[in-house]
């Protein structure tokens, strides 16, 4: 036993020494896991307070769960948002189509056409359910793990595609690592390789919105891990001081790469009850849980809407797979993780909700997963003709310069040059496709 | 009786008004506060108090606190906040209260304000210009006297603007919040009042007896990237920005050297045809800049003229610099790039 008493401090005087906690999950590859420890209360349980609450009139929600969906498939208390069956159908046929997007993306990096991906396997709900509770125009600032937005709002899947194989029908020009999606058509925001970042803009996005008296709020979408960036304590606080129409989405799926959520600080305390500190509503939710999901931000944007101020909410999930294809999640963490998940998988549990309500079928969800994975395999093939990346067909070399700034300065002028002479000395002609 | 005086004068009056660099940014940002009603002025005091330098006074009163606010203390959190404000489609004017406090904004400026045209393929922009003073010569130590700008001159997407008059700080300004790149817009402190000569025991003038502190009310713009010529001359180009124009001026002319001096006034971009066009005449460059030495713009600016004058050039080009040390406190007429380093390179250039 290291008392401080047995143990006085090297330095010389009767103080105890001190000793750094260094966080350590309960379980690495190759352990059992338990889960028990999880306090996860009774579908139904948790209150639903008015939109306009005082932050601190329902901190018990920063540290609860919502939840909607109970064991036996049936909606349960005051936060169903009572979705008719046909938004619940459309809620899932969007699940099914980000999941078959996945795993062909998955499988294309693999083979070589494109040089990365990130899936967001068992995190469907907490961007397509959120995403629908929105409107379309308001503006979402989505971290790389927010897919199913895109496809929640109608984003044509070969656009994702040929933006993922950087081929000469990206519209990003094959500039951006592949999923770095950006539609502003969609009000989808750029999306950056650099965590957090896109916390403050978009309060500062949903501050404008409130200076031009406009009524389209703004959400954003971060992981736990990026929660302990600058970023995300600046955007909190200009969120608070400004009353920022302004939802914050954590999604805390327990794992930044490698390091488990104690490193963003959940041994202590929850990433909803940091809403607290800062005057912020904190909402806690299932985040395997489709209708707890769509009614957290439902609940959200309403406040927001009528403004009410920002909320914080902690959407707690799990990432069923590695963090990318980079990632090989079985050097440090034990593979009975996902399997004992005690949330689930969210695709089933709304699966089997629709079919406890008579909605639907196991006929019906196989017919829809062969769909979505026909449709995914179709668009896949045709994004191919427009090239797979390292196989030539790409964007002309001068496209490289532009856009830096709106006109070209002649010091890139003269790089441009440079480079097209470059491709004539390699390939004889400045046509990438010639 | 007033507005008649007004009256009579104001043709003479217009032409012959004086104002400071304060005020010349103050009335830039009034402008385009008028003229255009996406511009967002906010920072760390500039609303109801108008800045620790009177640069934003009266502007939260005349056009309300949704347009000029005062924010957290948050680097970080202004620079973020205003990329978001820009792709909704306002243009704010962040101000960061000292450019050595930047440094907490940098990620935003240089992963996200800089990058975000090129990586959205124009979806998105950054129409957002940082306002910051900078520079030294005013005992501000470490922390209140740095010249940072080979920072962002070194990152693709950015613009680095530079007033050294009244008159072009206006111009410029306004030109800055209406350009659709993100610009970073560092004003000299050490001549908000006036222009300085280097010569820091000898009293300094007001900018109401200098030539360019006669600014025109109203809108005008100056061009970004296009140097400000000084003074003509044939002994050797002196290629300068910000307040080291004053003090290279003033030494030219202690020293009754018949130099030819550009003011930089935009670094990013350059104006390299207004470079290259007076190296080629006079065979000769001396490059002075507050900021330290080693990779300081005066490196690239050594570099270009080197590469494209190298056959007119008669001597090394020279740079005179603040040396590679953090700004000292009390020792800091020794670190300034004054007089004598400046006359000493000069000497140096002239003697080959």
């Amino acid at each position: 036993m290291a008392d401080a008493a047995d143990n006085p401090s090297p330095k010389g005087d009767n103080r105890p020494a001190l000793a750094l906690h260094v966080p350590e999950p309960k379980s690495r590859p190759g352990d059992p896991v338990d889960f028990s420890e999880l306090d996860i209360p009774e579908a139904g349980s948790q209150p639903r307070p008015d939109e306009g609450a005082k932050p601190e009139d329902m901190k018990d929600l920063a540290y609860g769960l919502v939840r909607v969906l109970g064991d036996d498939n049936k909606a349960h208390g005051p936060w169903d948002p009572k979705l008719d069956p046909e938004t619940l159908r459309t809620m899932l046929g969007h699940m099914a189509l980000t999941r078959a997007f996945d795993e062909r993306m998955f499988r294309g990096q693999r083979q070589g056409k494109t040089s990365f991906y990130m899936k967001c396997t068992g995190e469907e709900a907490t961007s397509i359910s959120a995403a629908m509770a929105l409107a379309s125009d308001d503006m979402v600032f989505p971290s790389y793990r927010q897919q199913g937005i895109l496809i929640a709002r109608g984003y044509p899947l070969i656009e994702m595609i040929n933006q993922i194989y950087s081929n000469k029908g990206d519209k990003l020009k094959g500039r951006q690592l592949p999923i770095m999606y950006s539609s502003r058509e969609h009000s989808f925001f750029s999306i950056s390789g650099n965590l957090a970042t896109q916390t403050p803009q978009a309060v500062g996005w949903a501050m404008a919105s409130a200076i031009k008296g406009d009524s389209r709020i703004a959400a954003t979408w971060v992981g736990e891990g990026s929660t302990a960036e600058g970023d995300f304590h600046s955007a909190c606080t200009f969120a608070t001081v400004y009353n920022a129409p302004v939802i914050l989405n954590v999604i805390n799926n327990q794992w930044a790469i490698s390091s488990f959520s104690g490193f963003a600080g959940s041994e202590r305390t929850t990433f909803a009850a940091r809403a607290l500190g800062y005057g912020l509503a904190g909402l806690r939710v299932d985040g395997n849980d489709a209708l707890a999901c769509f009614a957290a931000q439902q609940w959200a944007a309403n406040r927001a809407r009528a403004n009410q101020g920002p909320t914080l909410i902690e959407y707690f999930t799990y990432r069923a797979e590695g963090h990318s294809t980079s990632d090989d999640p079985s050097g440090y963490r034990s593979a009975q993780e996902r399997e004992e998940w005690p949330l689930g998988d969210p695709v089933m549990r709304l699966k089997n909700h629709l079919i406890a309500i008579g909605e639907w079928d196991e006929e019906r969800q196989e017919k829809m997963d062969l769909e979505a994975a026909e449709l995914v395999k179709k668009t896949t093939k045709e994004a191919e003709k427009n090239g797979i990346l390292g196989h030539g067909l790409h964007h002309p070399f001068h496209t490289m310069f532009e856009d830096v700034f709106e006109e070209l300065p002649w010091h890139l002028k003269e790089q441009a040059e440079q480079a097209t002479r470059e491709r004539i000395t390699k390939f004889g002609s400045e046509r990438p496709d010639a | 009786m007033s507005t008649d005086v007004k009256t009579d004068a104001s043709a003479e009056a217009q032409a012959e008004r004086r104002i400071n660099m304060i005020e010349a940014i103050n009335e830039a940002l009034d402008i385009m506060l008028e003229r255009d009603d996406d511009v967002i002025v906010m920072g760390e005091d500039v609303g109801y108090f108008g800045g620790v330098f009177r640069c934003t006074a009266g502007l939260q009163e005349k056009h309300g606190k949704t347009r000029v606010f005062d924010t957290p203390i948050s680097e970080c959190g202004i620079i973020g906040v205003a990329v978001g404000m820009g792709a909704y489609g306002l243009r704010p004017v962040p101000e960061i209260q000292f450019a050595d406090y930047i440094y907490p904004g940098l990620d935003q400026l240089i992963s996200e304000a800089a990058r975000l045209r090129y990586r959205s393929a124009t979806e998105y922009i950054a129409p957002m210009t940082v306002r910051s003073p900078f520079g030294g010569g005013i005992f501000g130590g470490q922390t209140h006297s740095q010249s940072p700008e080979s920072i962002f001159t070194h990152v693709s997407g950015l613009k680095t603007v530079i007033p050294s008059t009244p008159y072009d700080a206006k111009g410029l300004l306004i030109s800055c919040i209406e350009d659709n790149d993100p610009v970073i817009f560092f004003e000299p402190k050490r001549i908000y009042n006036g222009p300085f000569s280097g010569f820091y025991d000898k009293p300094v003038e007001p900018w109401k007896k200098h030539k360019d502190s006669v600014v025109p009310e109203g809108y005008y713009k100056i061009p970004l990237g296009k140097a400000r010529t000084v003074q003509e001359g044939e002994a050797l180009t002196v290629l300068a920005y910000g307040t080291m124009v004053h003090v290279a001026e003033a030494v030219c002319r202690e020293k009754g050297v018949d130099a030819d001096i550009l003011d930089l006034r935009t670094l990013v971009p350059l104006d390299i045809e207004a470079i290259e066009a007076s190296v080629k005449k006079t065979g000769r460059c001396l490059i002075v800049h507050e900021a330290t030495r080693t990779s300081g713009f005066g490196s690239e600016l050594s570099a270009l003229v080197t590469e494209r004058c190298f056959y007119h050039l008669e001597a090394p080009v020279e740079r005179v610099t603040g040396f590679d040390t953090p700004y000292p406190h009390s020792l800091e007429w020794a670190y300034f790039p004054g007089p004598v380093r400046i006359g000493e390179a000069i000497d140096k250039i002239l003697k080959d």
